[in-house]
């Protein structure tokens, strides 16, 4: 990955406690697991900072090599890569993910 | 690929796991894959997934767009 794209990627995770990337915008994902985490991190209260990579070919390519993962949505914390939609599903249903925020 | 071959791939990758995939659209694109691995035992989420993703390296260089996925320790 190119170090300016790389830079982005990490400067964009590290501009808030809880970064989402994901399709669309929290108030209109584009898609049905975007919806799904912005739902959880709605239902927590969390603020958190967003990206859409439908506006932004080079980091929906980019962010997935960054993580090591193939799918977005993604959702970090504190810098931390924490999943895609499943385990943010999962990880809010045994309470792992409060504990992760720090709620 | 197929759900079939999705799931063969998934139980070569992990071997002595059980999977069952759901298909709920009959449409082999919005599926599910539940895995029961006795190799999950002590990993994170995060890193179990990871281990189910490996198995289909090749298939998720075109994205997936809707592979669910749920792993429990068999």
């Amino acid at each position: 990955m190119e170090k300016t794209l790389h830079d982005k990627i990490e400067g964009l995770i590290g501009s808030e406690k809880v970064y989402l990337f994901m399709k669309g915008t929290p108030d209109a994902p584009m898609c049905g697991f975007s919806a799904g985490v912005t739902n959880v991190l709605r239902s927590l209260g969390v603020k958190y900072g967003s990206f859409n990579v439908l506006a932004d070919q080079t980091v929906r390519e980019g962010i997935k090599e960054f993580a090591s993962w193939p799918t977005i949505p993604q959702l970090y914390v504190d810098g931390e890569f924490i999943g895609g939609h499943d385990i943010v599903v999962e990880m809010a249903r045994s309470g792992e993910l409060q504990k992760k925020l720090g709620n | 690929m197929t759900v079939q071959e999705i799931k063969e791939k998934i139980q070569t990758g992990l071997p002595g796991s059980e999977v069952e995939i759901l298909d709920p659209y009959k449409d082999g694109v919005h599926i599910k894959a539940i895995v029961k691995f006795s190799g999950f035992s002590g990993k994170s989420i995060l890193e179990q997934h990871r281990m189910v993703y490996a198995t289909l390296k090749d298939e998720l260089k075109e994205e997936v767009h809707a592979l669910g996925l749920e792993t429990r320790v068999s």
